[in-house]
């Protein structure tokens, strides 16, 4: 159905109208842009805030900055093609964005990778957690004022991006999963030195807890602050390290199946009844202690065998739709992958993000603070850019 | 020319007043390249695990001389709806409160451009002239991040005002005097004896103020902006606070005038807690004692800025009324505590 | 209503800058100490000119379109007497645009006779753009920087013949 000039010209008229209504209205307080580009967001993020002295009226968030049309581009690709493309959405942590992409066109084709190449797999995502929630514990007191935790961040997570150079060739984008297994099996000595990184990792964590967690300033800046109860945060579909600070117990690694390796080892879902910026802080903190631990026990039992099932040269997917979603370090990420049949790659192919849904409870929490804490709550809810524009 | 220069009577109060000025002037940048260098460069750096600038002249020392070489060659921008007076003036009344302070700093017996009877109570309220500064800055640069970094700043530099006043009040009671000269001497003379067992010789007020000293560097720290209190310059928030539209050579008078103030509030310090320039063993006289005297106070200033800077790089800051509420809920009844406590043992002491 | 600041958390915090800062920095001056990147890293791409039989999967299979081939057939003389004449591929042009490269790697994977090869080489940067493109004799260059593929870790399967 077409669009008529005239109907074009009424809605953007109603929109205009809409706007100086509201401006209009509100005879006080300030606009403040937070605009694109601004030190506290974290990329092209754009929102609208309205103040009354240093408190928060009403606050708008803009995205779509950002948005490199992802949906699209996987359209004209082929599976091995989009693998490279969907590493750059959620940037930092790599590896876990091709997971379930890859996850979604094996159920499609009906293979399984082998054990060897699943155990790697599930390594790899875990190291990617840590790489992405290590970034952050800096990045939160950075947001706070605190100048140096950051560069012990960035500082740690060179060890974790070495490793994943040495196995697949890219520190940030790796690049390495298949369509049936990984590109090729992992070096030697690669397992020693990982567990090394691990405990240097644990170290790190253990340096931002006395850094931040014990500092009394951080916590009279983040106790409190930014409450998510229960009920709506589960309205308004936050997922991940959001929802399990206000205490609701659900890990899609432990809740729905899947074929990588978290059921063979011995590990423990973090929650906190607060929901407040620090209870964020600190689950997130527990979860890199966490994921420390999985990669430490999956090393240890790591099978061995081939990386790659019995796969054609052309990987012509039969026709159907299949939904995979994991439990990314941002939250649930998921593919909806549907293929037609055909010679190149999928139909069509949705991507669920993590942080374009915990985006939306932005302006029902920023209601009624103070300015400083706008950048606290945004740095406690931590999205990506690439994650929510695509 | 240079007979007539010669028979020029150095004595006279024009030439020795311009000497003072002269010598002044230079030791604002000279202060504050030191204290960036030192401080903001290379301690900063290194609590950071990292080097910090190492290319300009060996280990990076000539990286600050570079960096204001740069500034002072870029363009002169006034925003559109500045108001380019006010926007003009306000780098110039922030300097002028740093020059200020630096006149009743003692650095010898005999090094001291004006020794006031009212030393103190002078320095303190020039100090307060920053705050004119900085409402300037951020009211005329027509920018709401910048107005309300301004605003903010009023804020918590007016309150915190009030604490560093009361931390030297005790300082005072125990000198007996307000020039800075006669509070070194008190220092000077002052020994510490522990129940008659064995004294200390001269030490200085900061274990008898110990209190006023930690109030007294709590204050500073809230005074020079810094981490936990800079709120005003609040990088992640408000991308440089009231600084946020100067560029180029009125940007380096901001950042001279700060890490300047920073410099001249350690040399506070140093003489009203830590004995100025004057250390108890090996103290010479005439010419040597200046250049000692110098050297002690220098020594003492790093020691304090030290503190300074390793607090601001380790904290994250307070919210504007968590600020508030430290400086009126805690600061200043505990000062008013010490005052009375050092009163008290004054008299029956 | 803030509590009272505990003096001890704010003191470890201020502990914890004070030992990094007496332990030495981990940066590395760039160009005067270098760090060679690992084995696999992705630098730059190597062409093997011989092996190239023109078959176009990389350029077809790049996902930006950066690979610009160009060749011909010759005729070689048949393998038996009174056969046809054999076709023979000649590569004219082989150019790798990297400013358009995202170093996924997929053309080295795909090319079924090994001809491209990763290099840990990443010191090529240019004043002009259009100096990113490297063209064929450039590619062969590269190849003397390939390192040996490094040593599989245990438990990998050991394919017969794998490159």
């Amino acid at each position: 159905m077409t669009v008529t000039e005239h109907q074009q010209s009424t809605y953007i008229a109603g929109q205009a109208a809409d706007a100086r209504i509201r401006f209009e209205l509100e005879t006080e307080g300030m606009t403040l842009n937070l605009g694109p580009q601004h030190p506290a967001t974290h990329g092209t993020l754009r929102i609208v805030v309205r103040l009354d002295g240093e408190q928060v009226v009403w606050a708008d968030p803009v995205c779509g900055y950002m948005h490199r049309g992802y949906e699209k581009l996987v359209e004209v690709r082929k599976y091995q093609q989009i693998t490279t493309l969907v590493n750059r959405i959620d940037w930092l942590g790599h590896f876990a964005n091709e997971v379930p992409f890859i996850l979604a066109v094996e159920d499609l084709y009906g293979v399984e990778a082998p054990p060897r190449a699943q155990w790697i797999r599930t390594i790899f995502f875990e190291m990617a957690r840590i790489a992405n929630l290590g970034l952050f514990l800096g990045d939160m007191g950075v947001q706070l004022g605190a100048l140096t935790p950051v560069f012990f961040a960035f500082r740690d997570r060179e060890h974790v991006l070495n490793l994943m150079e040495s196995a697949t060739g890219g520190r940030f984008h790796p690049n390495f999963d298949r369509v049936g297994g990984l590109k090729e099996d992992l070096p030697k000595g690669w397992v020693d030195e990982c567990r090394t990184v691990m405990k240097r990792q644990r170290d790190f964590c253990d340096e931002m807890e006395e850094l931040l967690v014990g500092n009394e300033i951080f916590q009279k800046r983040t106790r409190g602050i930014g409450v998510i109860p229960r009920q709506i945060g589960l309205d308004y579909g936050l997922s991940g390290a959001n929802i399990r600070a206000s205490g609701v117990d659900w890990d899609l690694r432990r809740d729905s199946p899947s074929p990588l390796a978290w059921k063979e080892v011995d590990w423990k879902v973090w929650t906190h009844p607060d929901g407040d910026a620090f209870a964020r802080y600190w689950v997130r903190l527990q979860e890199v202690r966490e994921a420390t631990k999985i990669v430490d026990q999956l090393l240890d039992g790591l099978p061995s065998g081939p990386i790659m099932a019995k796969m054609p040269a052309r990987l012509r997917v039969p026709r159907g739709e299949a939904w995979v979603s994991t439990e990314n370090p941002l939250g649930e990420m998921g593919y909806y992958v549907v293929s037609d049949g055909g010679p190149g790659g999928p139909f069509r192919c949705k991507i669920r993000t993590p942080s374009f849904n915990n985006i939306h409870i932005v302006p029902w929490l920023l209601k009624g603070v103070y300015v400083p804490d706008i950048i606290t709550i945004l740095a406690s809810l931590y999205f990506i850019l690439g994650d929510i524009d695509r | 020319m240079i007979a007539a220069l010669v028979a020029v009577d150095v004595t006279t109060y024009g030439w020795v007043t311009a000497l003072k000025v002269g010598v002044v002037l230079a030791l604002i940048p000279a202060g504050a390249l030191i204290l960036g260098y030192v401080f903001l460069m290379k301690m900063m750096s290194h609590m950071q695990s990292r080097l910090g600038p190492m290319e300009a002249g060996p280990h990076g020392v000539l990286q600050l001389v570079f960096d204001g070489i740069k500034f002072l060659q870029k363009e002169d921008i006034f925003p559109d709806r500045s108001d380019r007076r006010v926007f003009a003036l306000a780098p110039l009344v922030v300097m002028l409160s740093t020059f200020l302070l630096y006149i009743v700093i003692p650095a010898g017996p005999r090094l001291v451009v004006e020794d006031l009877d009212t030393g103190i109570f002078f320095a303190l309220a020039v100090s307060s002239l920053s705050v004119i500064g900085i409402l300037m800055a951020g009211w005329s640069s027509a920018n709401k991040f910048s107005l309300m970094g301004g605003l903010r700043a009023a804020g918590q530099l007016i309150a915190y005002e009030l604490p560093l006043v009361l931390a030297v009040v005790g300082v005072v009671i125990q000198a007996g005097t307000l020039s800075l000269q006669g509070i070194v001497g008190a220092q000077a003379a002052f020994d510490m004896s522990f129940f008659g067992l064995f004294t200390i010789p001269s030490i200085g007020y900061f274990i008898p103020q110990f209190f006023g000293f930690i109030i007294f560097m709590i204050a500073v720290q809230a005074e020079l902006t810094q981490t936990p209190f800079d709120m005003p310059v609040a990088e992640s928030e408000l991308v440089a606070g009231f600084m946020t539209e100067y560029t180029g050579f009125r940007f380096l008078f901001f950042f001279m005038g700060e890490f300047g103030t920073a410099f001249a509030f350690g040399a506070l310090a140093s003489t009203l807690f830590l004995g100025g320039w004057y250390i108890p063993f090996g103290f010479h006289d005439g010419l040597l004692g200046d250049l000692q005297g110098v050297i002690v106070l220098f020594t003492k200033i790093m020691i304090v800025s030290f503190f300074v800077f390793w607090v601001r790089f380790t904290y994250p800051r307070f919210r504007e009324d968590q600020l508030q509420t430290f400086a009126w809920k805690w600061l200043i009844p505990l000062s008013l505590l010490n005052i009375l406590a050092t009163a008290v043992f004054k008299v029956v002491f | 209503m803030p509590a009272k600041p505990q003096v001890p958390g704010l003191l470890k915090g201020l502990g914890v800058t004070f030992r990094t800062m007496m332990r030495p920095a981990v940066t590395v001056q760039y160009p005067h100490v270098k760090e060679t990147p690992a084995p696999r890293a992705r630098g730059v791409i190597a062409l093997k000119e011989e092996n190239c039989t023109v078959c176009m999967l990389c350029a077809r299979e790049c996902p930006d379109w950066c690979i610009y081939i160009e060749g011909h057939n010759d005729l070689a003389p048949p393998r038996r007497e009174g056969g046809k004449p054999r076709r023979s591929p000649k590569l004219d042009r082989f150019d790798i645009d990297f400013s358009l490269c995202m170093y996924c790697g997929i053309c080295v994977e795909v090319c079924p006779f090994d001809a491209l090869f990763w290099s840990p080489e990443f010191e090529y940067s240019e004043m002009d753009i259009g100096d990113l493109l490297h063209e064929k004799r450039r590619l062969g260059e590269w190849m003397t920087t390939v390192p040996e593929p490094p040593a599989l870790e245990a438990g990998a399967e050991v394919k017969k013949g794998k490159k």
